[in-house]
Formats: C-alpha cells, structure tokens, sequence
C-alpha cells in the first residue's frame, strides 16, 4: 500500500512514539498507516505543515477515541454476556438499583476532563493553521461552475485548473466566487483542509508543499449539477522548475492572428468567453471560460476532467455536455457550436498549439 | 350534553362511523392517527431507501454509469429530505402519538382535532414534495439547500422543496404545541413529572426542540421562496445580500433537530433496556436531565456545521469547545444504559438486541462526532464521506435501531400479536451486518479524500474496494428490510397473541388490553411511583428482591375485553382532512402562477370552510360520540368520576 514517501515519513514519526507509548498504540498506529491509500488525494497522507498539523491532532483524537470506543464496547458485550439469561431458564428477580450518585459524577467528569485536555492542542492548531504566512505567493481563487481560476495576483499569472507552486514556500489562497455564482470549497487534502469560496466574501487558506509532485483535490461544496466533475491539481516544483514555469505563462501567446484557427477561433465566438493574452480575445462577458493563453502548457481540460489529447478535445468540440454535464443555456458551462468536423480540426490544432 | 351552537348548513352530518376508510380519515383518535403516521413514515422509508439503492449502485464502480449527475443530484436530494422530514421525524411522531397519551395515562392528548390536522398536514406536505417527481423532477439543491444554488435552480424543484419543508413544519408544529400542552395538563394522578417513563421526557424535550428552532428555518425558507419568486435579494450577493445567512438559519434549526432525530429513539431504547434487564432504568434523572441538556446545548453548536465557511479563529474555537461540551451528556446517557443492563437478569428479545445494538452503534457515531469538533480535523472531514459515515451511525445505527427497537417492543400492543422472534433476529443480524458494511467503509473514504454529493468519482484514487463493499453492504439493508416486511404481515394475520403485558412491562401502557380500547383506559390509573405498573405487580422480600404479588393491576378493560365502558371520547372529523387538503391546494397553485391563483384562491376556499366548520363544530355531536355514551369519565372532573361498566355493545348503548 504505503508507497508513498509521505506515508513512509508519517509511519516513520509515528514509530519513535510508538516506542513511548507502548504496544497497543503500536498496533492502533499501524491500523491507521494501513487506512491511508497513499492516492494523489488521501487526506491520511499529509504533505504540508498545516496539513501535517491537522493529520497529528486526527490521530491523537482517534487514539483516544478508539480507546474509550474499546472500553465502551468491551462494557456492553461483557454485560451482555454476564447478566443474560440462558435459554430456557426462567426469570430471575435481580435488585431493583435505581442508580448510583458516585458512578454518575465519576462518568460526567471523566469525559470531560479528557475533552478539556483534547481542547488544548485543538485550539493551538486552529490558531497556528490561521497563522498569517510570511514571504508568501497570492493567489486569488474564483469557483465557477464547474471550474477553477487562478490569478496570480504578484506574477500577473492567470490560468485555470492546474496550479503550479513551489515546494517549501506558504501559498496563501484568497478564495471567492462571483456573485452570480453559487458555493465551492477549495480541498486538496495533502495540502490542507478545505475552505468554501462564497459570493461575495474573500476567504483566505495557506497552502504548500512539502515535497514536488501532483496533488489533486476537487469541489467540496455541492454546486450543482456538475459537482462531480469540478476537480483540481496542484504540481509542486522546485523553486527554479516554478520560476521556468511562471516564465512560460509570462511569454507572449503564441498565436499567429490571420492563421485559419484563429479566424475560425474568433468567428465562431470562442473569444465571448475565453481570454487569450495579448490578443483582441478579451474573454469574460456573462460566461466567463478558462482563459486559454497557455492552453498546451496544461495536462487537462474541462474542470481537470480529461486529459488534453486530441480525441478528447475533438469529442468536447464536438458536444461539450456529451463529456460534462453543463447548463450553457443558463450561462454555465460551453455551449454546443455546431461545429464540422473539419472546423473541430483546426480548432484542436488551434488549441493545442496554444503552448 | 346538549347542542350548543347549530352546526353551520355548509357541513353534512358530522361522520359517525368508527371504522373503514371513512374512520380513519376522520379519526383524531391518537392511537389510529399514531398507526397512520407509523405506516405513512415506512413507506416514505422504503422510497428513501430506493433512492439510497439507486446511489449505492451507481458509486459502486468508478465513473458509474447508471444516472447521469442530473438525476443523481435529485436522488441525493430526495434521500436526504425524505429520511429526515418524512420518515424520522413522523416515525417518533407516531410512537409518541400512540404512546405518549397512554404512558401518562391519558384517554387522549389535549387537542384531538388539532392532531388528526398534524397528521393530515404531514402526509399532504410529503405527497406534495414528492410529487415533484411527476411535476419536473425532485429536488436537487441537497437537503441542507444551500443558497445561491438553491435559488439558482430555475425549475420549481427548489420551490417544491422549500414549500414542502414549510408545509410538514406547520405540521411538526401543532404536533409539538399538542404535545407539550398534553404532557403537562393531561397526567394521570400521581404521575409527576419525575415519575413519567423517560419516553415522554424525550418527546417534551424534543416538542420544545421543534417549538423553538422552526421557526428559524421557517424565515430563512421563506426569505428562499421570495428571493426565488418575487425577486428580493436576501441570497443575492450581487446587491449586497449574503448566502452565509441562510447557512445560520438553516443549521439553527438543523442543530436541535439532529436531537430532534435521536432524542425519541433515545427514549425507546430507555424504555426497552429496563424491561428485557428486568431492572429499573438506572440514573432515570441523570437520564432525564442529559437529554434535556442535550437539547439545550443543541441549540448553541449549530455553526460547528460551517467550520469551512470562514468563520475565523475565535468564532471556530467557540464552537468548537461548545459541542465537545456535548459528548458529556451523550456518554452519561450510555453509561446509564450500560449501568441498566449491569446486573440485570437480560433476556435478548429482538427489541432488546436492537436496543444493544443502538447503544453500540450511537456510541460510535458520538465518537466520530467528537472528532469533528477538533476543528482543524473537521476542515478535512466536512463535506466528505466521513460525516456521511458520522451521521448514518448517529440516525441509522442511532435513530433506525431505536425505531425498530420500538417496533418489535410494541407491535404486540398496538396490533395484538406479537412480531415472530426468530424472524426478527434475522432481521436484526442482517441489518447490523449490512449497515456496518455499509457505512462503516464510509469513514476511510471520506479520510481518503472523497467528497459526498458526487455522482461519480475517479479511478486510481483508493476507493474503488471500499466503495464497493459500501453497495454491498446497503442491498444486505434492504435485504433486512424484506424480512422485516414479511414479519410485519405474516405476524400481522396470524402471530401469536399479545395479551395485556406480553413482555412483563413496567410502565401503563401495559395495563390495558392489546390493542387498547378506544378510550385507552376504562380507570384512569393512579400512579404511585416511577415504574409504577411494575411496583404494583412486585413487592419486596427482605434480600431486597422482587417477588411477584397476588394482585391484578391491570385495566379493567383488559381484564375483562368483553365488557364496555362509558367513556367520554371526542367526536371523529372530516375538518382536519380538509384543511389540509385546503393548504396542499393553496401550494400547489403557488407554483404555477398566474395561472395557479386560481388554484390558490380554491385552497383558500377550502380552508376557510374547514376553519369555519371547525370552529362550528358541534363537539360532542350524538352520532359521532366515539365512546357511545351520555357519561363522562375525564379525569375526575366529568359527571362521572370513574368510567360506568355496561354489558351491552357499543352500539347499542347509545
């Protein structure tokens, strides 16, 4: 299972407890190592500080959780088994107890000296998770249904979906959502816990990571019909692999303006909703689309639902609700342009030429 | 008594009959309207069940196939909103109307007519919502409807929703007034409040629940209504309205009304655990006094529901100490069960596993839900598989164990014949089995990173196995159910015969015959002390335990089934019925204006004959006397005191 180096580090920091804390949290450790699935999305397999943070206050609560669960059921099936009555055997008068002052005052403190002591780190993590990060890069986060948009507010970045960071530095996530819109919740479990994106209200998040890689997430918060399908990747890189990165999407589009894809990229009304930097495509209007300048650059489409491979882009042109339900005669989502399959062509070419 | 004001010329003969359809439309006998909610609840059970099978198919694979997100959105939806508004709530509705009157040794609750208009009310709201289904499809704005979206949709399927909640909230209502007012005014003598069973305690509690937290959801479901249809802007952030306003009114009434949920099946089990350990309910006050603690806290925990929402540090904290502060009434609740059970004398019957399985399992979903108040830990199980866990174990492994605790406890009462044992075992091992399979996967999916509300989800991200066992596991539920089914009809006809106190019962409504008489009670009984039927039939030897005494404290009529009392019992009426068809018409026309004003303005119509006529109602109409009979046997202070014994037939004392 574990194979991933995270999962690897959490058992690894679990053992030099373990050996505190003796057996039986030795083998509640590795029933909860063995729960996490070591996928780009498990929320056992944190990949952050703050994530980190929250997976060690999960499994101290768990631990104690699992200990009083074990009590408690070890209680009734113990009672369970001493105080019935055998088949066959006929009713036995038992005292008529009607209670016990001492045993309930013991059972009402008891709970909530360990809830009182739980409360300590619980309120120590909230306040260190909201912690303002130092040094950080802004990103402002904008839920549309059903996709993403990332501005980077500092390096003049605009792209959608896939977010690119640098390992090791704080992201801090401004989070909304247009006031036409509707609720989203931003969560990629390795990377922190999830925050909602709310018509008019900014919501902040940090974010990092701890290592490069790709970490997915998607919508939380039911939006409709294509909940399912608003999904998200954040790829980590080293600070100089991030730098290269922001250089690309920096570069002037590459589009050649009187080419047959642009033409047709423009007649057919792409430019109503799609933005392409540097060129008269403004995007935005009451459907705003991903903007496209870098398009190739990106490994998915369509809410990271389908990989960016010419099938899948010729079958979205095609008939877009086909591969994602939409709404698009209500301003959500691409419409159907009723396109040939030689116009489909050129305008895969056209997109994927977009690098 | 004599007529005393004319009854108005629009009303025919008040109705008369006892029994048919014609009496049980009319019926505001608590017992039948109880049986009615008890039925109508099951089967809006068996239709949230279906929409929870057509779910569990479509997620047992990866990208399933079976719905596309438009119908799965509208499932989910109508899952929610049916197992929570149209079988919980009426199923402790109905255990409480059927036995809440007789375990205070009450003939009735205080306004009969008002509860037939309950009931009406709830059965119109629940056909009303899920007619939708033929009208343009369920709703699909989640049970919770958050706004915008649920005044983004543009059919009426959030209209049908947010009218609908209105509608059963009305109901919910009365039934709560009726019951709170019943509780404390109708109590046999001698049945104080800290002798009555701690079923009624949960019922009081859970109808000051109701009385104070719809109102709440009740402005925020009208702000809804008006944003959807006559264009105000409470949800409209454009023009400075704020969509994390209704989130606030909706969980303060969502809050209290998970204790709303649990609070009944909590006073089922508090029932049954004392009966099958053969011992009082041990800490019967501090039983008492948590569930009333629940309840008051239960309104102070709400935003612990919008931990994601960006609350800040200080509100999150707050909120978070408040429902750990939670836990400490809920454990001192199983620790008295366990305590109850401790040195008892325990014979499993199929109420009483359910009841041990309730505690097991609740004991669970408490746990998890401490977890969820380590607010850093809520941020990454909110919104996923983990609380659709949490709370299946709260109201499945929680409220539904409690129910069917309550089935098999008084099936024999309500019905005469007992529910077979060894069928309901077999339901009782099925349905552990397969809810633990289903629901307990749910926690590591959630961990692992799954959303809830998805129509479908990705391959290569872990959890496809459990997801698997999950659909599984929800067939063996519905295979359980089936047997329950089969049990419920077959033992119906022909199950063994129940008797007065088939189980050796400790509190009143043991005392009467099964099922009982109209009137409940041909004595009104006195009541001497906390389980008093049971220290009436049990002394004490010198070791201090029970030993059986020569007495019969039953009721006369259950003693003697062959004989018939002149009791007093309000008259049958058609008025409720038809004032809640007048409201369902009133709604209905709302939804499809201009046209529906019409519609509206019959509804209207027919609601003011029905208040009218209500209003008019001769309330104690010769040819409807349910009772038959000029005596009156209200609790010391009719003409009679105690009920007269005839011999001669119903019918014909007239």
């Amino acid at each position: 299972m574990g194979s991933h180096p995270a999962v690897k580090n959490a058992v690894t920091s679990h053992r030099q407890r373990r050996l505190r804390a003796g057996v039986f949290v030795a083998i509640l450790t590795l029933v909860l190592a063995a729960c996490g699935t070591g996928g780009a999305q498990d929320g056992l397999s944190p990949a952050s500080e703050r994530a980190s943070n929250i997976d060690g206050l999960f499994r101290l609560t768990l631990i104690i959780a699992i200990v009083v669960f074990v009590l408690v059921q070890a209680a009734i099936i113990y009672t369970s088994f001493k105080f019935r009555r055998k088949k066959g055997e006929e009713p036995r008068p038992v005292k008529q107890i009607h209670g016990n002052t001492k045993l309930e005052i013991a059972w009402t403190i008891a709970p909530a000296i360990i809830l009182a002591g739980l409360a300590v780190p619980t309120v120590q993590t909230i306040f260190e998770n909201a912690e303002e990060p130092v040094d950080a890069l802004e990103i402002t986060v904008t839920g549309h249904q059903w996709w993403w948009e990332y501005e980077y507010t500092d390096l003049g970045v605009v792209t959608a979906n896939e977010m690119h960071i640098p390992v090791g530095q704080d992201i801090a996530l401004t989070l909304t959502a247009d006031a036409g819109d509707v609720i989203h919740s931003f969560w990629v479990p390795r990377l922190s816990g999830k925050r909602d994106l709310v018509p008019g209200h900014e919501n902040t998040l940090t974010i990092s990571a701890d290592e490069v890689g790709l970490f997915l997430g998607q919508c939380a918060e039911f939006c409709g019909l294509s909940h399912a399908n608003m999904r998200l990747r954040v790829y980590a890189h080293e600070p100089a692999d991030f730098d290269a990165w922001v250089e690309s999407q920096l570069a002037p589009a590459t589009v050649v303006e009187d080419s047959e894809g642009w033409e047709l990229f423009v007649n057919k009304g792409c430019t109503a909703c799609h933005a392409i930097d540097g060129t008269e495509a403004e995007g935005g209007g009451l459907n705003p689309g991903p903007n496209l300048t870098h398009f190739a650059q990106r490994d998915t489409f369509a809410g990271a639902l389908y990989d960016s491979t010419e099938e899948n882009l010729s079958a979205w042109l095609a008939n877009p609700s086909e591969l994602k339900s939409m709404r698009p005669d209500l301003n959500r989502g691409m419409p159907n342009l009723g396109l040939s399959d030689d116009e489909i062509a050129t305008l895969v070419a056209f997109l994927q030429g977009l690098s | 008594m004599a007529t005393i004001v004319e009854a108005p010329p629009v009303a025919p003969a008040a109705p008369s009959s006892r029994g048919g359809l014609w009496g049980w439309l009319t019926s505001v006998d608590h017992k039948k309207i109880g049986i009615m909610y008890g039925i109508s609840a099951f089967v809006f059970f068996v239709l949230g069940g279906i929409e929870a099978l057509v779910i569990r198919w479509q997620l047992a694979v990866p990208d399933g196939t079976l719905v596309n997100e438009e119908v799965y959105n509208q499932l989910f939806t109508m899952h929610g909103t049916t197992m929570v508004f149209l079988f919980v709530m009426p199923v402790s509705a109905a255990f409480g109307n059927y036995f809440m009157p007789i375990m205070i040794g009450a003939r009735d609750v205080a306004f009969p007519r008002m509860n037939a208009l309950s009931f009406w009310i709830f059965i119109s709201g629940g056909i009303f919502i899920s007619s939708s289904f033929f009208l343009g499809g369920f709703p699909d704005g989640a049970w919770v409807g958050y706004s915008p979206l649920s005044t983004q949709s543009e059919v009426i399927r959030m209209d049908f929703w947010a009218i609908g909640l209105l509608i059963l909230g009305v109901a919910s209502l009365l039934g709560a007034v009726n019951f709170i007012t019943t509780i404390f005014t109708m109590r046999a003598p001698g049945m104080t409040l800290f002798r009555m069973p701690v079923f009624v305690w949960m019922q009081l509690v859970v109808a000051f629940l109701l009385a104070f937290s719809l109102p709440l959801v009740t402005v925020g479901l009208f702000q809804v209504i008006l944003d959807r249809n006559f264009g105000t802007l409470f949800y409209d952030a454009a023009t400075g309205g704020d969509p994390i306003l209704w989130q606030h009114l909706f969980w303060l009434f969502g809050h209290p009304e998970v204790y709303i949920l649990i609070l009944p099946a909590m006073g089922i089990v508090s029932e049954v655990l004392p009966t099958f350990s053969r011992k009082p309910l041990f800490g019967y006050q501090f039983v008492v006094f948590a569930g009333a603690a629940i309840g008051f806290l239960g309104f102070g925990v709400w935003a612990h529901h919008m931990f994601t929402s960006g609350l800040g540090p200080v509100a999150e904290t707050a909120f978070g100490l408040m429902t750990m502060t939670i836990a400490v009434p809920t454990g001192i609740k199983i620790f008295n069960w366990v305590g109850t059970m401790w040195g008892g004398n325990i014979s499993f019957t199929t109420p009483m596993l359910f009841s041990v399985g309730f505690v097991a399992m609740f004991t669970i979903g408490g746990l998890s839900g401490v977890t969820h108040s380590i607010v850093p830990a809520d941020t990454q199980q909110h919104d996923s598989y983990y609380v659709v866990a949490h709370f299946h174990y709260v109201l499945f492994g929680g409220a539904v164990f409690g129910v069917f605790a309550g089935v098999y406890y008084w099936f024999g009462k309500v019905f005469g014949r007992m529910l077979d044992e060894t069928i309901g075992k077999w339901h009782y091992w099925l349905m552990f089995i397969g809810f633990n399979l289903t629901f307990a996967p749910m926690h590591f999916l959630g961990l692992n990173g799954m959303p809830r509300r998805i129509a479908t989800y990705g391959d290569g991200l872990g959890w496809n196995y459990w997801n698997f066992m999950a659909t599984v596991g929800s067939f063996v539920i519905a295979l359980s159910i089936l047997v329950f089914l089969y049990n419920a009809v077959r033992s119906y006809r022909s199950g063994e015969l129940a008797g007065p106190d088939p189980w050796d019962g400790r509190t009143l409504e043991w005392t009467t015959s099964s099922p009982p008489a109209d009137y409940n009670f041909a004595e009104v009984p006195v009541v001497e002390a906390i389980d008093d039927f049971w220290y009436k039939k049990y002394g004490e030897d010198e070791d201090h335990l029970p030993v059986r005494l020569d007495t019969n404290p039953l009721d006369p009529s259950a003693s003697a089934p062959q004989e018939e009392f002149h009791v007093h019992l309000p008259s049958p009426s058609y008025y409720p019925i038809l004032l809640a068809v007048g409201i369902v018409t009133l709604a209905y026309g709302f939804l499809w204006l201009p046209v529906g004003y019409l519609v509206m303005a019959a509804g209207l119509g027919i609601m003011l004959w029905a208040i009218f006529g209500w209003a008019m109602e001769d309330i104690d109409h010769p040819m409807g006397d349910n009772g038959h009979g000029e005596g009156h046997a209200d609790d010391g202070g009719g003409d009679d005191a105690e009920a007269e014994l005839v011999g001669t037939s119903s019918e014909g004392a007239e």
